[in-house]
């Protein structure tokens, strides 16, 4: 739906005064680029709010920014995949990313651990900051052992369970038998897998079902100690109780994690995230707290999407 | 032309189509069992246990084994391993992992090309570039040719297997802050090891028929030869002479060798094929 058609179908309850709608496509795109950062700052009873809002007002006292975007744009081959995205994520909480397939917003997850280096003949511009470092500047094996990952469909390791949340560790090295042993079980523990697994530790990974498998893919994430967890909609191929499970992981994960999670599942972002970013076509629509973007959002085009009206 | 008459037509056109298929399946199928049935006669009912102890007798001198060609023959092959196996398998994950688009183009197409060359113009090369310049004929020179002819298949199947490895472990490797040498030499290979290991198999299974490329560089050896600097025995040059040979026993000790390499490359065929069949991403092949 282009930013033009949104101006057409604007309906007259649209509760947030806005300016006028643009003309044309060009104007469209500019004020769709400007508004993510007026969106960051606007509490949420006034949109017309000063636009140079520190983050400190969005996130609210106390939480500190983990990593931030600015102006950044993604390019597959001569395609823009993401246009002009800033947003910045909060330290320790739950951030979630939604919108229709083809968004941009796994794309846009994964250039905060430089996963989309991997892919080649893609491009990216602009910055992206972690503790206020250029990660394009960092190594990138640095930048992924602070920033872990977990993929859509899980992908253990053809190795024992064992072996495969150790992983992590002994590419790091520098840990004896005993401390490698140790950090396993803490893994397992925070993951919830522990008492499923205790007794066959060294068995295959493959021989564990759906949902603890994706368990498995964050214990291994977790083993390194990230201070960021990526997740790209983790639980899009599990079923309803394997995806509570992992639910209420991510909520106890982000007292000592960042946690960042891509879901196609709205109920799902409203239930564990903190704060919501709406992608749409490459942009980011809409970035704030959790409750206003599914109660109260400033932007038409979020809440067609958040009410079940498109996408 | 009437609905049921058209309908007829196309029942008999289906079924003499059908028939076809069948009779040349089975006429495919009938000409390797007659080879393996005619090779299993002669060749069982040749087979002694001093065919696999003893030393070929002199000419004009009844019974005698090939003790030495089955022995060389494994050398040879060990050789031609150890030479062509670590090439092409650097070559194969070069090309599954690294390849740049025109680069990596280059080296497939040139790769397809050297497995393309006829085996005895792989000889006459060996032969050009070490048995001429050394002055005599060597099983190392057998071993080198024989190498040079797994090279490529040994590239194509290493990268193919590489290609089956689901692309979400080389991520999930490299999402831990794993660097890409060590993702793919700690998982990605790993998973695909039982194809890689089968591609190797088969490959020796087809050389360890070649006869060509040995004429030219190991030669034969009525006795031991020990080293790898001395020419050397194997099974096909064996069959080679023997079979062309005015005598009779020695077309019956032909038999024999034949029988025994048939029986050496259907073990490793079906070893590997049962190593394949135990692996999780061999892409179905």
């Amino acid at each position: 739906m282009s930013a033009q058609m949104e101006a057409h179908e604007r309906s007259p309850e649209h509760r947030v005064p806005r300016p006028a709608p643009p003309v044309n496509d060009h104007a469209a795109r500019n004020e769709v680029q400007s508004d993510p950062l007026r969106a960051d700052s606007a509490p949420a009873n006034a949109a017309a709010g000063p636009p140079s809002a520190k983050p400190a007002e969005l996130f609210g006292p106390g939480v500190e920014e983990k990593m931030r975007a600015t102006n950044l744009n993604f390019f597959y081959g001569k395609s823009q995949a993401l246009y002009d995205i800033s947003i910045q994520v909060p330290t320790n909480h739950v951030t979630a990313f939604i919108g229709p397939s083809g968004c941009g917003k796994s794309t846009f997850l994964r250039t905060l651990n430089r996963m989309c280096d991997t892919v080649k003949g893609t491009r990216v511009e602009g910055d992206v900051r972690l503790d206020g470092e250029d990660i394009f500047g960092l190594d990138v094996t640095s930048v992924r052992r602070r920033v872990g990952m977990v993929f859509q469909r899980s992908n253990p390791f053809p190795k024992s369970i064992f072996d495969n949340v150790a992983y992590g560790l002994r590419v790091n090295g520098g840990l004896s038998r005993a401390d490698v042993a140790e950090r396993v079980e803490r893994s397992l523990v925070r993951s919830a897998l522990w008492d499923e697994v205790k007794h066959k530790l060294h068995e295959s990974a493959y021989g564990l079902s759906g949902g603890q498998q994706q368990r498995l893919c964050i214990a291994r994430a977790l083993a390194v100690d990230p201070e960021v967890l990526l997740l790209d909609e983790p639980c899009s191929a599990l079923d309803p109780i394997s995806t509570s499970k992992i639910e209420e992981l991510l909520l106890m994960l982000a007292d000592s994690c960042t946690i960042v999670i891509v879901t196609h599942n709205m109920q799902q972002a409203a239930r564990v995230s903190d704060f919501t970013g709406f992608f749409l076509m490459g942009k980011l629509v809409e970035f704030a707290r959790t409750e206003q973007i599914f109660q109260a959002p400033a932007r038409k085009e979020t809440e067609d999407y958040v009410t079940g009206r498109f996408g | 032309m009437t609905e049921a008459s058209r309908l007829r037509s196309r029942h008999i056109v289906n079924n003499i189509m059908l028939g076809m298929t069948g009779v040349f399946t089975v006429f495919i199928a009938s000409v390797l069992l007659f080879i393996l049935g005619y090779l299993f006669i002669n060749g069982a009912r040749n087979l002694s246990w001093n065919f696999f102890t003893q030393l070929p007798k002199p000419t004009g001198e009844l019974g005698g084994g090939m003790a030495n060609a089955i022995v060389g023959s494994a050398k040879i092959l060990a050789m031609a391993t150890v030479i062509g196996v670590p090439i092409g398998f650097l070559g194969g994950v070069y090309l599954a992992e690294y390849g740049n688009k025109s680069f990596a183009f280059v080296v497939r197409y040139v790769t397809d090309l050297l497995n393309g060359v006829p085996s005895i113009v792989v000889g006459i090369f060996a032969y050009t570039l070490i048995v001429m310049r050394v002055k005599h004929f060597s099983a190392l020179a057998g071993g080198m040719a024989l190498g040079l002819m797994m090279i490529p298949i040994a590239v194509r199947s290493t990268e193919e297997f590489l290609r089956n490895v689901p692309n979400g472990l080389r991520e999930g490797a490299l999402a831990l802050g794993t660097p890409k040498w060590r993702a793919l030499a700690t998982v990605v290979i790993p998973a695909a090891k039982e194809g890689i290991i089968t591609g190797i198999m088969l490959n020796l299974a087809r050389v360890a028929g070649e006869t060509a490329p040995l004429l030219f560089t190991a030669l034969n050896n009525r006795f031991w030869s020990p080293g790898v600097n001395q020419p050397m025995s194997t099974l096909p040059v064996m069959i080679y002479t023997y079979a062309l040979s005015p005598y009779d026993d020695w077309h019956q000790q032909a038999w024999a060798a034949g029988f025994v390499l048939l029986m050496l490359i259907l073990t490793i065929n079906v070893s590997a094929r049962m190593i394949l069949a135990r692996s999780r991403y061999s892409g179905g092949r």
